[in-house]
Parts: structure tokens; C-alpha cells; sequence
């Protein structure tokens, strides 16, 4: 295999998995794994959930794959060529469930991420069915140095934060959002809203962000597409369409990142002993209030 | 373009909601292993505005239309049904439910109109489930999203179907979509009627005028507002408390009957599916 390269085209597959329906996404899936290698892609991201769909409620047992399953061998084998990137479910030894990211490459799988933030509220449940992952590690690839998020996960900056302080170059997260509040501007409030954060993040952090969300309908809610890379200086290199499938191809030229860091040299001065002490600090202050009103309760 | 009024805070980009609505219907439709649609047709705008919709997104030639009359319904019904059905090139279809009515209260004769308009509303619902098996089409539905919170709709009469494109749309947007989607204009522009007894209309039965309850939902329901903060915008007290006792009131409307809970795992407590389950 190759070293890492400075150059690579990277491929979103904006497509609508079948809800609960594990062999049918399995066939999508390698369909758009041939069509992306014909088109030389060599990282290629598929959405949340991409090999179960979304609104999954009971039947998040019943499509839950460990990591060892052979049903996986299909990706593992498909990675040899280009390295694949997928959502699922995953079981774990002791039975706990959740909604994870695999990256796959040379092979292997080389990374796994179970989702931190775990939406329940509005027209999530998230909780109710899966256990939270507890750790964000970026993770060295022939792609460079990449964090793998999953959807809410970046609604909470700490995790964008935690990617690029660990090194992370380039972070993909792979979504599955619902589109609501339908303004009169063309697009859904939570789609502007995610524009926003993906732009911001991408220029904060001088890195890359991949953004690639699914489409189709689910129960009547439609997830809306429009999955796109932003450049470190906060351009958007690619963009989908709302509402249609489609393959997204982009080259990234990893170079980027180290112009953006000298022009803006952002993360050089992130004071991160500054920001440990003041959580420590935080941290003190709450375990302070959390014991006065435990006494005051007993 | 678009004529109908609407508050600034509904307006919605209605090509983007297009795409959303056809798209739904069609993957909804696909999913089931259908490839056809039947509607209600009443000539009025809801109704309307689904079957322009069905046939968007499944083509006319997937899509059936059936005017279902009372001998006492108004005669634009059909009138507007025919315009309809003439511009998309749908099925058209009459079914004329005057007989079965009428035989019905041959043997209740002291029944109200109420009881009256329920019995019709359930009949046009038997005559579009039947059809449904006959021609394989699903039922689209044609309530909208003002009246499924105010309770204005028969339960399993108009309130029952197997997929409904404009739910999630207040009767103002209703209009502006129908407008824009060139729904003849004096079938946007008349007067909303469910046309259950002659000379029914719905703003009168409610008591209040459809721009103002929208505007009203959208603060109460989509953004949660309290009431001092409704009243700072400007509504009346009484209107804001006439509206809050129909959302509670009909509730039920919204949900499937209540089952009484003995075993482990209950229908809809602990048995939790989606709808689209092995669809």
C-alpha cells in the first residue's frame, strides 16, 4: 500500500438506505463501492446508519452487527482499494448497542466511533436505544491524520475541538438529519444551521470537514441531503442537492491545511493548559455545589 | 403569483416543499409495493391541492380522483371536481352516496345534522377503501394541519387514509401551495366549506377566520409560545383560550384508541416500530 498522499479524491455517497433492511443496503452499498472505484475515489463516505436506516426504534437489536461479522467482509475487501467509511450499528461483547462509524483501509478495519452525543429530544430518541460512546480519538490514515464523527456529535463544539487538538486534519462526520423548519429562503432551518457550523468549524480548526448526510424518507420525515466539503479557509469545495441521491466526488489536496495554518495560524495559538485549568477549575466549583446540596437534601 | 394570504411567518419557498411532498408520496407509495393513489375529490382546495400533488409525483394516469355526493351537496362540487381532474388528466369518478344515506336514517329520522354529516364523511371513507383493493391504490389524505388540531374532521371518516402529503401544512399555507401549484383560482379563493348541510361554512362553524387561527398554531404549537407572550403579539384572550381547548379536546382524534395495559409489552408502549417496518 501507498504512503500517506497529499492528494486523493474523496467521494460522498448521498444516498437513502433501506429502513431495517440490512441485505438490500449491503447490495447498495457495493454497488456504489464499484461505481466510486470506476471513478477513482480513493476515501469514500457513506451517511449514519447507512447499513440500517435511521428510525430504527425496536429493531435496533435485530441489525446489529459485531465487528467480526463476515458481513462486513465485503467493505473489508472493498478497502483494499479505497477506504471505506460506513454507518451502523454495532453490538458490543457485553450487549450494548450503538450507533458507530467504521473506517475501513487496506483491508482492515482501522477505526470504529461510537456516537458521543446521543440526540433525545424533538423527534429523537436516540437514548432510548443506544449506549453513548466515550471516547473521540483521531486516528493516522494513508489520508493523513482524521477524526470520525457522527451527526450530533458536532453540535457540540468540544467534539470538533477534541478532533483538531488531537491532531486530526481532517474531520468526516457522516449524518443522518431530518429536514424541519422549512423556511421561505430555500432550504430547512437545521440544513442553514448546519452550513453554519460545518464553515465554522472547518476555518476554527484550519482543517477539512466532510460532511455527507443521507436522503430518502423515513416515517414521513425526509433527511435532506446537501453533504459537502469545506476547506480549511472555510470554502465549500463541493455541495449536493437537497433531497437526491447522487455520488459526490472531490479532490482534496491535503497541502491546504498547512497554507491556511501559516496564513492562520489559529491552532499554534490554542492555549490548551488554559483551557484545562479553567475546566478544572469548573469542574471543582461543580462537585463543590453538587456535595453542599446533597447535604442539604440529607 | 401567489394571491392567497398567508402571515409573513408561514410563508414557505413552496418548490422546495413540492419536492418534499411529491417525494414523500413516492417513496411512501413504492415502499408498499403500490403504484397507485386514490383521493376524495370535493372540489375544494385541500383535496385539490392532494390529488395535484398524487399526480406530480405518480403521474395522472396512477391516480384516481372519486366525487362522492349527497343529494344536498352543492353543485360546484362536482363542477370544481371535473376542472380538477380535466387539467391534470386523472381518473375521474362519481359515486353518488344519496341511497345508502338515506336508507341509513330512514331509520333514525330524529338525527341532527351532526350525526348526518358524520355518517356521510364515514361513508365517502368505506367507498375510497373499497375502491383502494379494487384498483390497488392507496388512500391519499386531504386534512390539513389546522384542522387536525382543532379536531374539524371526522374520525375514520376524511381523517382516515394511508399516507397524507399536506398534514404538516396550516390551511393558509394549503391555499398559497394550491396557488402556486395553479390550482384553478376560484377553487383557492371560495370559501372553505366541508360541505356536510347546505350553506355550511368552516370559518363560521368555527367561530373565527383561518389567516387569524394559523398565525395563532404556528405561535402555540411550531414555537411553543406562552400565553403572556401570545398576548403581547396581540391575541385575544378568549380566542387564545377557545383554541387551546380544541387542541386538548380532540386529542384522541390524533392517536390510535387507547388499549388497556396487562401484558409485558404493550402495542406502542414498550412495542415500538416504525410505520415504514418492513415496508
Amino acid at each position: 500500500m501507498m504512503g500517506a498522499t497529499e492528494k486523493f479524491t474523496l467521494g460522498l455517497a448521498q444516498c437513502a438506505p433501506v429502513l431495517g433492511d440490512l441485505e438490500k443496503n449491503l447490495a447498495m452499498h457495493e454497488k456504489i463501492l464499484r461505481e466510486a472505484q470506476g471513478q477513482g475515489v480513493d476515501l469514500l463516505l457513506f451517511p449514519e446508519l447507512s447499513l440500517t436506516g435511521y428510525f430504527l426504534k425496536d429493531m435496533v437489536p435485530a441489525v446489529a452487527l459485531t465487528p467480526r461479522d463476515p458481513r462486513l467482509d465485503l467493505l473489508k475487501r472493498a478497502s483494499r482499494e479505497m477506504a471505506v467509511v460506513v454507518g451502523l450499528v454495532e453490538e458490543s461483547p457485553d450487549h450494548r448497542f450503538f450507533n458507530a462509524a467504521m473506517y475501513f483501509e487496506d483491508g482492515k478495519l482501522r477505526h470504529a466511533h461510537r456516537k458521543l452525543y446521543l440526540p433525545t429530544y424533538g423527534l429523537f430518541d436516540e437514548r432510548r436505544y443506544f449506549a453513548q460512546g466515550d471516547r473521540l480519538r483521531a486516528f493516522d490514515t494513508r489520508f493523513g491524520r482524521i477524526a470520525l464523527t457522527i451527526c450530533e456529535d458536532l453540535w457540540h463544539p468540544a467534539t470538533a475541538y477534541l478532533a483538531a487538538l488531537d491532531g486530526a486534519q481532517t474531520i468526516l462526520c457522516i449524518s443522518a438529519s431530518p429536514g424541519r423548519g422549512l423556511r421561505p429562503e430555500g432550504t430547512f432551518a437545521n440544513a442553514a444551521a448546519w452550513e453554519h457550523l460545518n464553515r465554522a468549524y472547518a476555518q476554527l480548526y484550519t482543517c477539512f470537514l466532510c460532511f455527507c448526510n443521507r436522503v430518502g424518507y423515513e416515517d414521513g420525515a425526509c433527511f435532506w441531503g446537501g453533504s459537502e466539503v469545506i476547506a480549511p479557509t472555510g470554502e465549500a469545495l463541493i455541495k449536493g442537492p437537497q433531497l437526491e441521491e447522487i455520488l459526490l466526488r472531490v479532490p482534496i489536496d491535503r497541502r491546504e491545511v498547512q497554507r491556511e495554518r501559516i496564513a492562520n495560524p489559529l491552532l499554534r495559538d490554542e492555549r490548551l493548559d488554559l483551557t484545562v485549568r479553567e475546566l478544572q477549575r469548573i469542574t471543582r466549583q461543580l462537585e463543590r455545589i453538587l456535595r453542599t446540596r446533597g447535604e442539604e437534601t440529607r | 403569483m401567489n394571491a392567497a394570504p398567508i402571515a409573513p411567518e408561514l410563508t414557505l419557498d413552496w418548490d422546495l416543499c413540492t419536492k418534499v411532498l411529491t417525494g414523500f408520496i413516492q417513496s411512501e407509495v413504492r415502499r408498499t409495493g403500490f403504484g397507485r393513489i386514490i383521493v376524495g375529490l370535493s372540489g375544494g382546495v385541500d383535496s385539490s391541492l392532494s390529488v395535484t400533488l398524487a399526480a406530480a409525483a405518480m403521474g395522472p394516469g396512477n391516480v384516481w380522483a372519486a366525487n362522492m355526493p349527497y343529494k344536498a351537496s352543492s353543485p360546484e362540487s362536482i363542477t370544481h371536481a371535473r376542472l380538477v381532474a380535466e387539467r391534470l388528466g386523472i381518473h375521474l369518478f362519481e359515486v353518488d352516496i344519496t341511497p345508502q344515506i338515506d336508507a341509513y336514517f330512514a331509520a333514525f329520522p330524529d338525527a341532527d345534522h351532526i350525526r348526518r354529516g358524520n355518517k356521510m364523511a364515514r361513508e365517502r371513507m368505506t367507498v375510497l377503501y373499497d375502491h383502494s383493493a379494487r384498483l390497488e391504490a392507496l388512500v391519499l389524505g386531504t386534512s390539513n394541519k389546522t384542522e387536525l388540531l382543532l379536531g374539524y374532521g371526522t374520525l375514520y371518516g376524511d381523517m382516515a387514509s394511508a399516507l397524507n402529503p399536506i398534514g404538516d401544512l396550516y390551511k393558509t399555507q394549503v391555499r398559497c401551495l394550491a396557488a402556486h401549484l395553479d390550482v384553478p383560482a376560484e377553487i383557492v379563493g371560495k370559501k372553505p366549506s366541508a360541505d356536510l348541510w347546505v350553506g355550511q361554512t368552516d370559518e363560521e362553524e368555527l367561530g373565527f377566520s383561518y389567516e387569524a387561527v394559523d398565525r395563532l398554531l404556528y405561535y402555540l404549537v411550531d414555537r411553543r409560545y406562552e400565553r403572556p407572550a401570545l398576548i403581547e403579539l396581540g391575541f385575544q384572550t378568549e380566542f387564545i383560550e377557545a383554541v387551546s381547548r380544541k387542541i386538548r379536546s380532540s386529542q384522541y382524534k390524533r392517536r390510535p384508541p387507547v388499549i388497556a395495559k396487562v401484558s409485558g409489552r404493550t402495542i406502542d408502549r414498550e412495542f415500538r416500530y416504525p410505520r415504514d417496518w418492513g415496508v
